[in-house]
């Protein structure tokens, strides 16, 4: 009742959601029906030609010759070796980027001190950067003209080339991507909670466990699960540094755009409807965690 | 009598949270080692040419019709985008219709799908055999391997970006400017135009800004579809792997240089513009 | 009468925000709807600007049936709470905005605009954006926007809930001697007595979505009809008020 109470006379006018559709008349709401069903249908249309149907041209061309094949691609060796080295990478991401994304935003939210500014903008560089480049730097410092590159290979070291740098790679392109969901929850949150704890004598873990990690657990799951998406579709920055080894350097993107190359076109639509797979179950999951974090 | 003088001094800004010193070190350490000494190396590496090699490179004819490529198509990809998404977020905050939760949750599909996938399967779809291309073909119209296939594929990486920037501030924004410039006698378009458009303006122009720097640096949706047909249809990442293959380090670096100076002034361009059109909100 | 309510009936999900509500204002009368919050009272003055819709019941205005017109072509002119400037636009640019939708040459908005920054003594600050002007500067902006379009009827919402107690009393007096200048059939929604029977000619005093009683201020003061306006009404106070008028 006092929910309703506030919706329809109150001191501060934000009224009921639909109060202008309510007030218009025959004449006005057929117009305006007008309107909305033609934007909702070219919206409908948008959405349908450029992402229903994309999808739905992977699944139609992976089955294209039948089941058995469908199956042979999939199952085949460096599919499997792909797919390890995707999770292995995505995994990797996560684990690193969720444990920078809790100390920095911990940092930026409960804390002031001057270059907070500059870090935050430091911390959101990888968003704003192609992939190619984020390939790139790498072979720039640990290829073999990089400046570490004499030093890796005194020491018999292989970065570029292989499994370190795709995880490497990885990492970079999703670097922000925890801290981004989780800052502003935590700046919201301000710093009285973790003061008081403080003042009674708590320890920084013991606060961090107690007292915001309740906060920020939805938040932090959406954004394991970005993360997680972006990791394991990254393609650009994993493309320049892995030298396309297959069974040894090969990610599943890479798959796909090697057999896609070779013209095995129903393999690579098969190996990418692995992907396309992981990519609805990922959605499926944000949703659920987005409609817990109301 | 100890514990109340702790306290007053931390109104004066003494840190009473441990931890201070801990998070500072790891987020430093792993943002350095990371981050920051890694792309150093593009600095580091352009400083070993000379200037007039640097020059030479980025003027060379094939470079600079890569940029024109990902810049113009970034850019057209962008405002189509910017269109759809605020067509997007005014559906769906405005609008109650069957299906909408599933059009909300379709929006990140983008975001979520391996654009490696996204660029073979479009690429499928918009060659002249294709469902869609072999349409446009009858009418004499290419799309892949063409800059209007780019642009597509652009499109479609950018999707999510204007409608999640826009989508928040039109469900906060407050139902009384409409209801004035209703009582004031103007239409909905009018309204819309005039008192809407401006209010959703900086969360557009953000969204605008993000999907533009995506479709710059964006690779694996395009490189397929693009055919990279050199002068014609070759991108600027596509161009710094190449280099690479070719092993000439430098010159991708060069390349490299100057896309990374036009997304951070992109970004720069666009976050002062956001904090210009912040002093208008009421104090 | 210039305004009519005639047996309105509004229900928001399934709460009565106006039960059976009838009353009329006179041409050129500066009525008060007063009442507790959640009494009501905005929803009749939403309703007779057309921002709702009764369920059932007619809105007069001049004695023409407007339920099936539109708000924004009845010709009400209407200041909000918080007054709803537009902040991207200049103070000249709020006002005019009524006229442009009218499509008037710019010559005769520009005259007009002047009219009312005179009006509203702020000839010098046409070009300022809202968020530099003061509560009352803002409140004075509203209420020449509204006027800017000549409306027959001036409807306002809490017109002084988001101004400062100190220079509260002085903008009323202002405002109500503006009105009178004007000319303006004027209802103003307040949850505060003392505003209401300071400024009001007529005063309609609602609850629980019905209509209490309706009169001067002294009738209301010396004549409580029911034991809600007894009750609610501080006698001492209001009479004190009403004989500084």
């Amino acid at each position: 009742m006092k929910e309703k109470k506030r919706n329809y006379d109150q001191d501060v006018v934000g009224d009921g959601i639909n109060s202008i559709q309510k007030v218009l008349e025959p004449a006005d709401r057929d117009s305006n029906n007008i309107v909305k069903y033609a934007l909702i249908s070219i919206c409908v249309l948008f959405l349908f030609v450029m992402l229903v149907v994309p999808l739905a041209v992977v699944i139609v061309n992976a089955l294209k010759d039948g089941w058995t094949v469908y199956r042979r691609a999939v199952l085949d060796e460096y599919t499997i070796k792909a797919l390890q080295l995707t999770l292995l990478a995505t995994a990797a991401a996560v684990v690193v980027n969720t444990i920078f994304g809790i100390f920095a935003s911990f940092l930026l939210s409960k804390f002031y001190f001057k270059g907070r500014q500059l870090l935050a903008t430091l911390i959101d560089i990888p968003f704003s950067i192609s992939p190619v480049i984020a390939g790139l730097v790498f072979i720039l410092t640990f290829g073999n003209i990089g400046w570490m590159g004499n030093f890796l290979r005194n020491y018999g070291i292989k970065i570029v080339f292989a499994v370190p740098g795709i995880i490497l790679a990885t990492i970079f392109v999703t670097f922000p991507f925890v801290f981004r969901e989780l800052f502003p929850v935590m700046n919201a949150q301000g710093k009285d909670e973790e003061e008081a704890a403080a003042l009674m004598g708590a320890g920084g873990f013991t606060i961090f466990r107690r007292i915001t990690f309740p906060h920020i657990k939805w938040a932090l799951l959406y954004g394991i699960i970005l993360c997680a998406a972006r990791a394991m579709g990254e393609f650009g920055a994993v493309s320049v540094i892995s030298g396309h080894l297959r069974g040894k350097t090969n990610t599943l993107p890479l798959h796909v755009e090697i057999l896609y190359n070779e013209f095995n076109t129903t393999e690579a639509f098969a190996v990418s409807s692995i992907l396309v797979i992981l990519a609805v179950l990922i959605l499926i999951a944000k949703n659920f965690v987005e409609w817990k974090k109301k | 009598m100890e514990q109340q003088i702790i306290k007053v001094k931390n109104k004066k800004g003494v840190r009473v949270i441990p931890g201070f010193g801990l998070s500072l070190g790891v987020t430093l350490f792993m943002l350095g080692i990371l981050i920051l000494i890694p792309l150093a190396a593009i600095f580091i590496s352009a400083s070993q040419l000379s200037f007039q090699e640097f020059v030479s490179v980025i003027t060379s004819r094939q470079i600079v019709s890569g940029y024109v490529v990902s810049l113009s198509c970034a850019f057209f990809a962008a405002l189509i985008n910017a269109v759809f998404g605020l067509m997007l977020a005014w559906v769906l905050v405005r609008y109650q219709f069957p299906g909408m939760r599933l059009m909300d949750g379709l929006i990140e599909l983008p975001f979520a799908l391996p654009t490696a996938v996204a660029g073979i399967s479009l690429t499928y779809l918009y060659s002249d055999k294709g469902w869609i291309g072999s349409f446009f073909d009858k009418a004499g119209i290419k799309i892949a391997y063409t800059r209007i296939g780019i642009t597509l594929a652009m499109v479609f990486v950018g999707i999510p970006f204007v409608v999640r920037a826009v989508q928040p501030v039109l469900e906060k924004l407050d139902r009384q400017y409409e209801e004035a410039a209703m009582m004031l006698g103007a239409s909905k378009t009018y309204t819309f135009f005039r008192v809407i458009l401006p209010e959703l303006f900086p969360a557009l122009l953000a969204g605008f800004g993000l999907a533009f720097a995506r479709g710059i640096g964006e690779y694996g949706s395009v490189v397929f579809i693009a055919g990279n047909i050199p002068y014609k249809t070759q991108i600027a990442p596509l161009l710094i792997i190449s280099k690479l293959e070719q092993y000439k380090y430098g010159d991708a670096t060069a390349i490299a240089l100057v896309l990374l100076l036009i997304s951070f002034s992109l970004m720069l361009l666009i976050n002062s513009l956001q904090i210009y059109m912040q002093k208008f909100s009421r104090a | 009468m210039y305004v009519e309510m005639k047996q309105i009936n509004k229900t928001f999900d399934g709460f009565r925000a106006s039960n059976n509500v009838s009353f009329g204002v006179e041409k050129g009368c500066l009525a008060a709807l007063l009442g507790p919050s959640g009494s009501g009272k905005t929803t009749i003055l939403r309703m007779i600007a057309g921002l709702d819709k009764p369920d059932s019941g007619d809105v007069i205005i001049n004695k023409q049936k407007v339920n099936g017109i539109p708000g924004n072509k009845r010709g009400v002119g209407f200041v909000f709470q918080n007054y709803a400037l537009f902040r991207y636009m200049t103070v000249a640019d709020n006002i005019a905005f009524g006229l442009e939708v009218q499509k008037k040459s710019k010559a005769e908005i520009r005259n007009r605009v002047d009219e009312l920054l005179r009006l509203i003594s702020m000839e010098e600050l046409g070009s300022r954006y809202p968020h530099q002007l003061s509560g009352g500067q803002r409140q004075r902006v509203a209420f020449a926007r509204a006027l800017a379009p000549n409306p027959q009827l001036l409807l306002l919402d809490e017109p002084f809930a988001a101004i400062d107690a100190k220079v509260r009393r002085e903008l009323r007096v202002w405002l109500k001697g503006m009105i009178e200048m004007v000319g303006i059939t004027s209802i103003f929604v307040t949850h505060d007595q003392e505003e209401a029977m300071e400024v009001a000619d007529t005063v309609i005093i609602t609850n629980q979505g019905n209509v209490e009683q309706i009169g001067t201020p002294e009738e209301i003061c010396m004549h409580p009809q029911t034991e809600f306006v007894a009750d609610f009404i501080d006698i001492t106070r209001c009479e004190a008020i009403i004989a500084a008028r």
